[in-house]
């Protein structure tokens, strides 16, 4: 890959990704099954207003009172048992862990699915101090087999067919057989994982709730990993971002309704997991020890913005890129960001800067879907144009990150131009006289719009201007 | 009485219109056209002679000192509390809803605001507001609808356009597989992304060609010079046109 | 201790402008409801489309209904919770000698892993009711019923009675006032474990259970 974050990476990995029938195939196929899915999941229009309406006022009123809430959910978590830690960036998350499970001498971790652990690339970081970290969702054990990092925040081996996982496997599973038979493979990867939930010192899992009211740290999932990464090793350690925390249990339900709907268009997972505290008196089973790291990484400066903090509703669906045009053509991984499709596109230059990653902010139509399906109301699309804004006319005043690093002499001039021809009427008026009249002259394709002109007919403009038009029918001027 | 909401059932006794730069320069029979569906309704229709453009392009690359300068400017030349009818949903929507946000803590706030509530897009006033009936002098056609995401997801117009359509007895529709899909045009990022936009603008083409439909309907301009473009290029037969212009040659 | 990172982190968000917190409104999730006698048929009926197995039984019966359906199913053991009333019943009914062996978790997990992992067939849990809008059953593991009990046998046979199902997550969750006691672990299943992750092509038997059987017990009304 090549370095991340330069201006101009996406396009050129996008234009790699729309070479490739198969990746196309697979995102195309995937992405419509999970558009029909979800769209049967929300038939009653009132009811997906209604309840995304709820959803949307739990969400913005948690960022209000977020650092209340956080102290609240670690005061609570605190009396539960949880041990909590805070880590302003990815380092010191990684460091946190590694210094728990150093104490314990574990060596061993299985990890259930964590987009914050894919921030801090910590099973990258563990593997470099001697600890086998191994993912235990089917998804990121697949890609972790193969070297990579997820395409989809939900579906993390979306890009992959079962050819591609079968010859993987076969390949990477010492006692694997040969088979594309889902069934099969999925029986594969339950016997090699089930020795690991069995040996592991440690569990790793992410957190989808923190509700501040109860420490209650809830975990949606399908597969059971994630109770077997929390439940059975001697020591759980659950990674949060700071915005993950909502402020009551009953806050939940409609979260969690949302959630699976527009995620996989389920009306429910197969489990709905709540944690409030360690092994408790007279339990037998269940962790001795259960940890929260609760991550800022940028966060906390998103959050100063009062426009941009709708960014932090997220609730990591993945509904925004099911619909996205521009991912379901490219996929995951030509973004090149821990987030793909529209969430990413407006958290990652937030979080990386939009000097290295203004590029994002404008790989977009704004067409809208994401926004229209996004179940906490976020408005992404506006806030793609505020970041395009920020890039090249943000100032130091501002609180985003690498505001004003994508500033350009000649676009702003062109601007300037343009807006000084259309502020003046005669001006303008001139100006599409001589396009009407010398449109002849154009010729089929022009070098100057040759990314337009090479797939399509240039536009020729008319014969005469509306305005001339309106002019010699006699409409009114006043 | 007040016609900022659609469905406000009193005919105003004149509008504004807004012709929009795009069809000033490429589509202006079809600019004309609508000015004329309007007349025809019984409406004086005012075209101040000084509007350019909405300023969307500029506001869409976040040059908005550049965008609110143009803004103003348009603003200003309609101070008449009569509607504002614009044929092109991403225009309209520029000027309904993010004008007020362009103009947020400026003196100049509430008369964007006023502009704002005052501003539709043709097809939504032609079939919400005037409520119009339509008889087809037309022979057979079948026709592609193609509504732009502004229009549908800005402005909320989904059946107006079609229920106008479907007063012509002899217009066949056939509905576009990804109708909601976007085509690929979004302004700039036609050329700022161009193979991204070009993969989108031809699964759109192939969709319209697709429907066995001799003309490529849209209300909105910008659409219908990269989807045209697109088929023009493949060679296909398919003639892009802008719905005020087919909806008056149909029932003039 | 002073935490740097607590502190930097608590007086950036402090320092910030607050947005808005509009007030919110939960109606929307008071408009799913059924009568009592269609609750139980809606859980089966969602349930049964994720692959989940329902032993219908009575409050008299049901010990033997689980015998059977080991016996039927070549499962040898069952593990199950000695102390609970549902476990006490379990074990005076069950005959002694040949057949499926009841087997009871009765010891710290560090001292049966191995058993748990590689000797179970089945566990047994009772449940705390069910939810009809989106069907699953409700579990609430306690010292007299460890949570792996519904996780690592390949079955899971949890006990629902059928009185027991309550609208909707959020119903059960107020009603019952969950918020002021909640155990170190509390979940809702809805069937056994699955994936879609290959070529989002359903799969069931992932890592947990592979099979989870609700022994669905007819209430006297």
């Amino acid at each position: 890959m090549s370095a991340p974050g330069a201006p101009g990476a996406f396009r050129t990995a996008a234009a790699k990704a729309l070479k490739d029938p198969e990746l196309r195939a697979n995102f195309r196929r995937a992405m419509d099954g999970l558009m029909t899915k979800r769209a049967a999941m929300f038939a009653d229009p009132a009811e997906w207003r209604d309840l995304r309406a709820l959803g949307a006022t739990i969400r913005q009123r948690a960022i209000a009172n977020l650092p209340e809430l956080l102290e609240r959910l670690e005061e609570k978590c605190t009396g539960n048992g949880v041990q909590v830690r805070w880590a302003e960036t990815t380092e010191e998350a990684n460091a946190v862990v590694l210094e728990i499970l150093r104490r314990h001498g574990a060596t061993r971790v299985v990890k259930g699915k964590s987009m914050v652990s894919e921030e801090m690339h910590l099973n990258d970081f563990l593997e470099k101090h001697g600890i086998e970290s191994l993912e235990s969702d089917l998804g990121e054990y697949i890609i972790q087999l193969d070297g990579e990092t997820p395409s989809h925040i939900i579906m993390p081996a979306i890009h992959k067919n079962r050819q591609q996982i079968a010859r993987l496997f076969g390949r990477k599973i010492r006692e694997a057989r040969y088979t594309e038979d889902v069934d099969e493979l999925t029986r594969i990867a339950r016997r090699v994982l089930r020795r690991k939930f069995f040996e592991a010192e440690a569990g790793i899992s992410g957190v989808n709730f923190a509700v501040a009211e109860t420490g209650t740290l809830c975990l949606v999932e399908n597969e059971g990993n994630g109770r077997m990464s929390t439940h059975v090793p001697p020591v759980h350690i659950a990674l949060m971002g700071i915005e993950k925390v909502v402020e009551r249990l009953e806050d939940v339900p409609p979260l969690y309704s949302l959630l699976t709907r527009s995620a996989t268009g389920q009306a429910i997972t197969t489990y709905f997991n709540m944690i409030t505290g360690p092994r408790g008196p007279g339990e037998k089973d269940g962790p001795r020890e259960v940890h929260l790291v609760i991550l800022d990484n940028g966060r906390s400066r998103i959050f100063s913005d009062r426009e941009l903090s709708a960014t932090l509703r997220c609730i990591r669906c993945g509904a925004c890129m099911n619909h996205c045009p521009v991912y379901t053509r490219v996929g995951g991984h030509a973004y090149d960001a821990v987030y793909p499709g529209p969430i990413g596109k407006i958290l990652t230059p937030q979080t990386e800067g939009l000097g290295r990653r203004h590029d994002l902010a404008h790989a977009s139509s704004l067409c809208g879907a994401c926004g229209e399906v996004c179940p906490v109301g976020i408005p992404i699309a506006e806030l793609l144009v505020r970041l395009r804004r920020e890039a090249v006319r943000g100032d130091r005043s501002s609180a985003v990150l690498g505001a004003g690093e994508a500033r350009s002499r000649l676009e702003s001039l062109a601007w300037a131009a343009w807006a000084a021809a259309h502020r003046s009427p005669s001006l303008y008026r001139l100006m599409g006289l001589a396009a009407t009249r010398l449109s002849r002259l154009l010729p089929a394709r022009l070098p100057v719009l040759s990314r337009w002109t090479s797939v399509r007919e240039t536009p020729r403009p008319a014969r005469r201007t509306l305005h001339e038009l309106v002019e010699r029918e006699g409409v009114d001027n006043a | 009485m007040s016609l900022s909401e659609p469905g406000g059932r009193a005919k105003p006794e004149a509008v504004y219109y807004y012709g929009t730069c795009l069809m000033d320069l490429f589509f202006p029979e079809a600019g004309m056209a609508g000015i004329r569906l309007l007349r025809r309704e019984g409406l004086r229709v005012v075209f101040p002679r000084g509007q350019t453009c909405c300023a969307q392009p500029a506001f869409n690359c976040g040059y908005h000192e550049e965008a609110r300068a143009v803004a103003r400017a348009q603003i200003a030349l309609f101070p008449r509390p009569y509607p504002i009818v614009v044929p092109s949903g991403s225009c309209a929507a520029m000027m309904k809803h993010h004008y007020p946000a362009l103009f947020e803590g400026d003196p100049f706030q509430e008369q964007a605001e006023a502009f704002a509530s005052r501003v539709f897009e043709l097809t939504q006033f032609l079939a919400d507001v005037l409520e119009v009936e339509l008889s087809d002098h037309g022979e057979s056609v079948r026709v592609a609808w193609h509504p732009s995401c502004h229009s549908l997801r800005e402005m909320g117009i989904a059946e107006e356009p079609k229920s106008l359509l479907a007063q012509l007895v002899n217009v066949e529709r056939v509905p576009l597989i990804r109708e909601r899909e976007c085509c690929g045009f979004g302004g700039t990022f036609s050329v700022r992304e161009p193979e991204i936009s070009a993969a989108m603008v031809e699964d759109k083409a192939t969709d319209v060609v697709s429907t066995g439909a001799s003309l490529l309907l849209s209300g909105d301009g910008g659409c219908l010079l990269n989807i045209g473009g697109r088929l023009a290029a493949r060679g296909d037969r398919v003639r892009p046109t802008h719905v005020a212009e087919f909806l008056w040659e149909r029932t003039k | 201790m002073p935490d740097a990172a607590r502190e930097g982190i608590l007086a950036r968000l402090r320092a910030a402008p607050r947005s808005e917190a509009p007030a919110a409104d939960f109606a929307v999730m008071a408009r799913k409801a059924w009568p009592g006698p269609e609750r139980y048929p809606r859980l089966k009926r969602l349930m049964e489309a994720v692959q989940t197995e329902f032993l219908e039984t009575t409050g008299e019966d049901w010990p033997r209904a689980i015998r059977d359906f080991l016996k039927s199913e070549g499962l040898s053991t069952l593990l199950y919770g000695p102390d609970t009333a549902a476990g006490k019943r379990l074990a005076e009914s069950w005959p002694p000698g040949a057949g499926p062996k009841l087997v009871p978790y009765d010891r710290p997990v560090e001292e049966c892993k191995s058993r748990l992992f590689h000797e179970v067939d089945a566990g047994f849990t009772t449940t705390r009711g069910g939810i009809a809008e989106t069907g699953g059953v409700i579990l609430w593991p306690s010292p007299e019923e460890p949570r792996l009990l519904s996780l690592v046998p390949p079955v899971h046979l949890a006990l629902l009675e059928t009185d027991a199902i309550h609208d909707t997550f959020f119903e059960v969750l107020r009603s019952e006032d969950w918020a002021g006691a909640m155990p170190p672990n509390a979940l809702l299943i809805s069937g056994p474990s699955k994936t879609a992750d290959i070529e989002q092509t359903l799969a069931y038997g992932v890592h947990g259970p592979k099979r989870l059987v609700v022994v669905a017990v007819r209430g006297e009304s």
